[in-house]
């Protein structure tokens, strides 16, 4: 196995995160799960930033989203399974 | 682990030679630092340090007209820094001799050569001369100190991170983790703060205390944080201070996510075994401690140094290029493109782990590395840049 595009800390995840530069759309992605260093392919729908995440399933409005096996906010909008997710589609629930 | 530099031998390959000071405490740098009371008196401070070459002026903003638990926090942070075991011996000067007296006497309760100098009713060039007479005695005394063999027991060792991003919580600040993990059993002081960064994961941090009573002191500490700061001043939320620009750009969406990775600094088997309060010297024995800082760089690790600590790790993930006056400023990065771009601020790199041909254990070993090369006298890329970046705490508006 190569080195993964995409990284994911824990199997309750379901976001991870983009760990090459110039990632393009389209792309197969090997994801691994650094919790039990399993893997599994996905394709991005977008291009996608270094460090920026992508959702690892469909996620409709109003989800929780979940990184480290924990609660990061609740989605925005609905977000379909390989798309980017970050501040236009996903906010803290604090505030 | 570290290679041996000098040919001197030591306790274990776990050790480093340093400075042992007159209150038993050992620094990993020599310096002679002009310490100034207040703002008024940074330009003699930096005059004498301009005399007297080797010495070092720590300039700020403060020091009129703070009172209650402003005023000791900025005390406790003054005579911290000059008290620092990094610091061989200290010039203090002031506007008028009170509050200048008793920076001095804090600093003296170690041991050390300090004196102090007030500007009224003499000038700053009268001052500057008598100080730098006496910045003079103590540099040439401080250039013969030797430094002795340690054993990586004696080593204070603090943390914090900055302009985070999502390969922070991956890499870097797991790496830290690792080497707390590692070395806390061994006997270190280790510490971490930025109380407002660990809004949305205080459930997490609150369970990392030794026990529930230490538990309820830190939730205590966070709370009152989000009342008294947050609740009071907030506009419409922290956006675009927690996370930051940088964080957002990096990949970070919300505070939660940047709270979880920031945690990840301490590791899996740590326990804090206190709280502390801001630059409070840890008093309960070797182990790791929490202290009520801000998330701003400069002002956390101006803290942790006045604290006592004597290396400090810094994870970044965008590039954050802080360091500090006294303390030798780490720093870690796993995103491969800020270690590639700003090549000469990072002093580890650890963006194999998110290639997966380095493991969060094998960079815990590289940072414990570069922890003794450092304190061995090797120039962290922030000292050989130059950074010495010394902020203040301040609680509220001075009288």
């Amino acid at each position: 196995m190569g080195a993964p595009q995409l990284l994911v800390h824990d199997k309750k995840d379901t976001v991870g995160v983009v760990v090459v530069e110039d990632l393009k759309a389209g792309t197969n992605m090997t994801c691994v799960i650094t919790a039990d260093n399993s893997a599994f392919r996905l394709k991005s729908r977008m291009d996608v930033p270094i460090g920026h995440k992508i959702a690892l399933t469909d996620i409709k409005k109003g989800d929780t989203v979940w990184k480290y096996g924990q609660d990061i906010g609740k989605a925005v909008d609905d977000i379909k399974k390989g798309e980017h997710v970050h501040v236009h589609n996903l906010k803290t629930k604090r505030w | 682990m570290a290679k041996r530099s000098n040919g001197r031998s030591r306790k274990s390959n776990m050790g480093f030679s340093g400075w042992r000071r007159e209150n038993d405490r050992v620094g990993v740098r020599n310096h002679v630092v002009i310490l100034p009371l207040d703002d008024l008196s940074n330009a003699a401070c930096e005059a004498v340090a301009n005399n007297i070459k080797g010495t070092l002026a720590i300039p700020h903003a403060y020091g009129r007209l703070q009172f209650g638990e402003d005023l000791e926090t900025f005390f406790r942070t003054l005579i911290g820094t000059g008290a620092n075991p990094n610091v061989a011996a200290c010039v203090v000067i002031g506007i008028e001799d009170g509050w200048t007296k008793r920076v001095v006497d804090g600093i003296k309760k170690t041991g050390k050569p300090v004196t102090g100098f007030g500007i009224e009713g003499s000038g700053d060039l009268m001052t500057i001369a008598k100080a730098s007479r006496v910045a003079k005695d103590y540099v040439q005394w401080a250039s013969e100190l030797s430094k002795e063999d340690c054993d990586i027991s004696e080593l204070w060792v603090s943390t914090k991170c900055g302009e985070s991003d999502t390969t922070t919580g991956l890499a870097s600040c797991p790496t830290v983790g690792s080497m707390y993990d590692k070395l806390i059993p061994k006997g270190i002081y280790g510490v971490f703060g930025e109380t407002s960064e660990i809004t949305g994961a205080e459930h997490i941090a609150k369970a990392r205390a030794i026990d529930e009573k230490v538990g309820a002191k830190w939730f205590k500490v966070w709370k009152a944080y989000q009342d008294d700061v947050i609740e009071a001043h907030k506009t419409d939320d922290l956006s675009e201070s927690q996370p930051t620009k940088g964080n957002i750009a990096g990949g970070l969406t919300t505070i939660e996510e940047k709270a979880l990775g920031n945690l990840e600094k301490i590791g899996r088997k740590c326990r804090y075994i206190d709280v502390l309060a801001p630059a409070e010297a840890p008093a309960k024995g070797a182990g790791l401690y929490y202290m009520d800082t801000s998330s701003a760089a400069a002002e956390c690790v101006t803290l942790m140094a006045a604290a006592g600590y004597v290396v400090h790790t810094f994870p970044t993930g965008q590039g954050n290029i802080i360091g500090n006056p006294i303390v030798p400023v780490i720093k870690i990065s796993g995103n491969p493109r800020t270690v590639r771009t700003m090549s000469e601020h990072i002093d580890v790199d650890v963006s194999g782990i998110l290639r997966r041909d380095m493991t969060i254990p094998e960079a815990g070993d590289a940072l414990i590395e570069m922890v003794l090369r450092t304190a061995n006298g090797r120039l962290t890329a922030a000292e050989a840049l130059g950074h010495r970046e010394y902020s203040l705490t301040k609680l509220y508006r001075s009288a």
